[in-house]
């Protein structure tokens, strides 16, 4: 029985490490077309996806850790990325993010 | 030019606006025993207004929350200022706290603590001082008329 433990604990550390490595290279090539893309909706969607990537670091190093206080934590990223991407997007579209009268 | 059709926007923001409020009641609650608190709770609240003002404009805000939130800011220090001193009717230090075990309607035995109301004060603080900056940057066109 404390072998099965034993095993598993270690299977899951594993399986972690391998999924902060690939979330690690997949922030890097985000990373390659947040600074060379070509037009500016580029650069915010690749910031987008950047933000996602780092809830899934979040979780996976809570679950490296062994902790549960992160989990506001990536409640927290997701929010604020929502909002961060759509006042982009506003800006974007109609150059102001909060306007006087939308009637 | 033609109009923007955003309903999708909308329709999302009047879902998301409410979870984001729930949410920042919970960290403003959970702040004692877990991460959380005024601060954060604070910019979560005023994170859900600027999110309903971008959806629907400065005009129809105004309608939906006629608050000034200029007068947010000392109404919340003046709470912070006031839970200091009411350790002076004590007897105690200056920003003296205590707790007490209640028996609630619905939550049932709870710990109340004073430093709740401190965190009161600064969850308004954060609310006043936020929007009132965001509102102030935006408020930069047709300000004349």
């Amino acid at each position: 029985m404390e072998h099965m433990l034993d095993v598993t604990q270690s299977l899951i550390e594993y399986t972690t490490l391998i999924c902060i490595t690939g979330v690690s290279i997949s922030l890097i090539i985000l990373l390659y077309r947040a600074i060379k893309g070509p037009s500016n909706p580029d650069r915010a969607v690749a910031l987008d996806i950047i933000g996602i990537n780092l809830m899934a670091l979040a979780g996976l190093i809570a679950i490296l850790l062994v902790t549960t206080k992160f989990n506001d934590v990536i409640l927290l990223i997701g929010i604020l990325l929502f909002i961060g991407t759509v006042a982009l997007a506003k800006f974007l579209e109609k150059g102001v993010i909060i306007e006087r009268d939308m009637d | 030019m033609t109009r923007i059709n955003d309903i999708i926007l909308r329709t999302t923001t009047t879902l998301i606006a409410f979870i984001l409020l729930g949410f920042s009641i919970y960290l403003f609650f959970a702040g004692h025993n877990a991460p959380g608190g005024g601060f954060i709770g604070g910019l979560m609240t005023s994170a859900a207004f600027v999110l309903m003002y971008m959806a629907y404009g400065f005009r129809a805000l105004q309608k939906i929350l006629p608050i000034n939130f200029r007068y947010v800011i000392p109404v919340g220090l003046i709470i912070a200022l006031a839970t200091g001193i009411g350790s002076f009717i004590f007897g105690e230090p200056f920003l003296s706290q205590t707790y007490a075990y209640f028996q609630l309607p619905v939550l049932g035995k709870t710990e109340l603590a004073t430093a709740l109301l401190f965190d009161l004060g600064v969850y308004l603080t954060v609310i006043g001082v936020t929007m009132t900056i965001i509102l102030t940057i935006a408020n930069d066109r047709g300000e004349a008329n």
